[in-house]
C-alpha cells in the first residue's frame, strides 16, 4: 500500500505536467482546428481547415518539401557523424575519446540562435568567407552564400549533429572490438565489416538518433527562417503565419495537427521499412 | 610430415617493452600445438602476429612455406577462435557460420551444404536457425569452432577459448576439442595459461615465459624432464626449496633448513653453487622402503586437503616451519592419517631435481 502511495507521489508531477501542459492544450487546439467561420461570420463545426491543406497546393507542397528536406538532413547528419562516432569510439585511445566527446558537446552550450548567427557572420555577403576569398583573389565580387536551400540544410545538419552523434557513440561503445576482428579474420573487407557487422549492430542507435533528428528538423523554426531566405518555406513558418500573421488560429491549429500526424506517419513507415522496433531503439 | 607453420626469430616490441623475444618454432601438419605460459608472457601477442592483427618488428612467419608478413588477416589462410568467441549477435547460427564462405563468393547451395556438414561435425545439427543468445556456453564454443573450421584453414588458432566455461564443461570440451582435431586433421595452435588444457590436448607444448620460449616438448617430457626451474614450478605442482650444492659426485645438496639430500642435477651445477630443489608431491612416498636410493625425512601432518583422487597432505618438515605438499593415495591404506601425526616419508633420488 505504501509502495503504491510513493509511486503516485512520484508520478503526480509528471502526470500533471503531461495533462496540463500537453494534453489539455492539444484537446483545446483540436477543437479549435475543427471550427471555421461560415459565410455569415459565425463559428461553426467544419473540416474546412483540414480540407484547405489538401486543396491549396502551396500548403501540402510546403509540407512535402519540409518532409523531404528533413529526411535529407537526417541522412546527411548520419553520414557525417558516423565516421566521427566511429573514430572517437574505436580508433583513438580512451582518454582522447573523452576529450573529443567534450569538444563535440561544447558548441551546444551556446543557444541555437547564437550558433546560427555565427554561421550568418561567416557566410553573408560581407562576411568572413567572402572577405578572405576576395583577399586571396579567388573571386572578384562577394557571393551571397546565405538564404538558399544548401545553406539552410547545412545549418540544419549542424544543429542536429549532437542528437545523432550521442546515440551513435553509445551504441558503438557497446560493440565489442572482437566482433570487428572476427569478421576481419573470417575474410571480410573493411567495407563489408562496416556494412554487415557495425551498421546492423548499432541499428537501434541509428534509429533513435534518426527519429530525434527528423522530428527536431521537421519542427525547427529558427534555422529555416534565418538561413533559408524567401524561397525556402518551411512548414512551421506556415503555422506561424496562420497564428500570428493571418490571425487564423483555426487554420494554424489544423496545420499543427497535420504536422503531428504526418510526421508520426513518416516515422512509422521508416520503422517498418527498416524493420526496426521503437521500444528497442529507445531502450 | 611437412610443417604448416614456421616461426623464425620473431620479435615484437611495445615501446620499450619486448613482448615477444626471438621466438622460433615449427608446427607439423595435422598436429595439436600448444603455447603455455602465465598471463602477460606474450602468448596472445604471438598469436595475433600469426593471425595478422599485429606485425612483428623482426623475424618471419611462414605458413605452408610462404611468408605471410604484410598479408592482412582477411587474406591469411589461418582462422582465429577468439577468447570471447565473438559470435555475431545479430545473426543466427547459420549466418554466423556462412559469413566467411559468403566473403569468398561461394554459391548458396554449396554454402548450405558446407554449413550443414560442419554443424553435423560439431554435434549441432538442426541448430542453424537458433539465435546466438539462445545457445549455452558449450554450444557457442562449438559454433565458434564451426565458423572457423568451415573455411578449411591451414591452421586454426585458438586463444584460450575454454576460459569462460565452468569446470565441468571445460573438462568435457577439452576431450571434444582433441577428438575434433584428430577427426578433421587441421593443425591447431592453442594458447592457454591452463597447464591441464595444454597437457591433455597437445602433441607438442611450448612453454613461454617473459616473451621467450623456455622449452618445446611433448607433454610427458615437459612434466618428467622440465628443462628449467620455471617449467618445473609452472607445470604441475612442485615443492620448491632453496639449496646449495655440497658435492657433485655423488650429487648432494644441502637445504636452507640444514638437511642434506642426494639429488639429480638437471643443469650443470658446480660445488658450492646455489640452486633450487624441486620435489613433486606424488613422488613423496609415505612409509618408504629402506633403500639406499631414497632420501628419508620425518614430517608432522598439518592438514588433509581432501580432493577425491587428487587428495593432498599438507605437512611440516619435522622441527621446522617449512610446509611440504604430499600426494595422499585414496586406496584406504592411509585413512588413519590425521592432523598432528608424525610420518616417515621418502623421495627417490631421481625425483629430487635441481636447477
Amino acid at each position: 500500500m505504501a509502495g503504491r502511495l510513493t509511486l503516485y507521489i512520484f508520478l503526480a508531477p509528471v502526470l500533471l505536467w503531461l495533462f496540463l501542459l500537453i494534453v489539455l492544450p492539444h484537446i483545446d487546439l483540436f477543437f479549435i482546428s475543427l471550427q471555421a467561420e461560415n459565410d455569415m461570420g459565425d463559428m461553426v463545426w467544419s473540416l474546412s481547415n483540414y480540407e484547405a491543406f489538401f486543396t491549396e497546393k502551396i500548403y501540402w507542397l510546403t509540407f512535402l518539401r519540409t518532409a523531404v528536406y528533413a529526411i535529407l538532413t537526417t541522412i546527411l547528419t548520419f553520414l557525417i557523424t558516423f565516421p566521427i562516432a566511429f573514430y572517437i569510439t574505436k580508433v583513438v585511445s580512451l582518454r582522447v575519446s573523452g576529450f573529443f566527446t567534450i569538444l563535440l558537446l561544447v558548441p551546444f552550450w551556446v543557444s541555437e540562435l547564437v550558433r546560427i548567427y555565427g554561421w550568418m557572420i561567416l557566410l553573408r555577403e560581407s562576411g568572413v568567407f567572402n572577405h578572405y576569398l576576395m583577399q586571396l583573389g579567388l573571386i572578384d565580387k562577394p557571393i551571397e552564400m546565405l538564404y538558399n536551400d544548401i545553406s539552410m540544410i547545412m545549418g540544419l545538419v549542424y544543429t542536429s549533429m549532437l542528437f545523432m552523434v550521442v546515440p551513435l557513440i553509445s551504441s558503438l561503445e557497446g560493440l565489442d572490438d572482437g566482433l570487428i576482428e572476427a569478421a576481419y579474420d573470417l575474410g571480410a573487407s573493411k567495407i563489408v565489416i562496416i556494412w554487415k557487422i557495425v551498421i546492423p549492430y548499432i541499428m537501434p542507435g541509428i534509429t533513435s538518433g534518426s527519429i530525434v533528428v527528423f522530428m527536431l528538423t521537421l519542427g525547427n523554426y529558427l534555422t529555416p527562417n534565418l538561413m533559408g531566405g524567401k524561397n525556402s518555406l518551411w512548414f512551421t513558418e506556415q503555422i506561424y503565419n496562420q497564428f500570428i500573421a493571418s490571425f487564423n488560429w483555426n487554420q494554424g491549429a489544423a496545420f499543427g495537427f497535420l504536422l503531428l500526424i504526418l510526421s508520426t506517419l513518416i516515422i512509422w513507415i521508416g520503422l517498418k521499412v527498416t524493420r526496426q522496433n521503437l521500444s528497442r531503439a529507445l531502450s | 610430415m611437412p610443417n604448416d607453420l614456421e616461426v623464425e626469430n620473431l620479435v615484437r616490441n611495445f615501446a620499450a617493452f619486448r613482448a615477444v623475444d626471438n621466438v622460433n618454432f615449427e608446427v607439423e601438419q595435422g598436429s595439436f600445438f600448444s603455447i603455455l605460459g602465465p598471463s602477460g608472457c606474450g602468448k596472445t601477442t604471438l598469436l595475433r602476429m600469426i593471425a595478422g592483427f599485429l606485425e612483428p618488428n623482426s623475424g618471419d612467419i611462414r605458413i605452408r612455406n610462404e611468408s605471410v608478413l604484410g598479408v592482412p588477416p582477411n587474406l591469411r589462410p589461418v582462422n582465429l577462435i577468439f577468447q570471447h568467441l565473438s559470435l555475431f549477435p545479430m545473426m543466427d547460427v547459420k549466418e554466423n557460420i556462412s559469413f566467411g564462405l559468403k566473403r569468398r563468393k561461394i554459391a548458396q547451395p554449396e554454402v548450405d551444404k558446407k554449413v550443414n556438414s560442419i554443424l553435423q561435425r560439431v554435434g549441432l545439427p538442426d541448430y542453424g536457425t537458433k539465435k546466438i543468445n539462445q545457445l549455452s556456453g558449450g554450444q557457442k564454443q562449438r559454433v565458434a569452432i564451426a565458423r572457423a573450421l568451415v573455411l578449411e584453414p591451414s591452421i586454426l588458432l585458438l586463444d584460450e577459448p575454454l576460459g569462460a566455461l565452468d569446470l565441468k564443461l571445460r573438462e568435457q570440451m577439452k576431450i571434444e576439442l582433441k577428438k575434433l582435431q584428430q577427426d578433421v586433421g587441421t593443425t591447431f595452435v592453442y594458447i592457454t595459461h591452463d597447464q591441464s588444457e595444454a597437457l591433455v590436448m597437445s602433441d607438442q607444448v611450448a612453454v613461454m615465459n617473459k616473451g621467450a620460449f623456455e622449452q618445446i616438448d611433448t607433454p610427458k617430457n615437459l612434466y618428467t624432464h622440465p628443462g628449467t626451474g620455471f617449467i618445473a614450478s609452472f607445470i604441475g605442482e612442485n615443492n620448491e626449496f632453496d639449496a646449495q650444492v655440497t658435492s657433485t659426485d655423488p650429487f648432494k645438496v644441502k637445504l636452507d633448513l640444514g638437511h642434506e639430500y642426494f639429488a639429480r642435477a638437471m643443469t650443470p651445477l658446480a660445488e658450492g653453487a646455489n640452486c633450487k630443489l624441486y620435489i613433486r608431491p606424488e613422488s613423496i612416498v609415505i612409509n618408504p622402503p629402506t633403500d639406499e636410493k631414497i632420501n628419508t625425512f620425518k614430517v608432522v601432518v598439518k592438514n588433509v586437503l581432501f580432493d577425491g583422487a587428487n587428495t593432498k597432505l599438507l605437512a611440516l618438515i619435522e622441527n621446522t616451519s617449512r610446509e611440504i605438499m604430499t600426494a595422499l593415495p585414496q586406496d584406504k591404506r592411509f585413512d588413519y592419517i590425521k592432523p598432528g601425526d608424525k610420518l616417515d616419508v621418502g623421495v627417490f633420488i631421481d625425483a629430487c631435481t635441481c636447477y
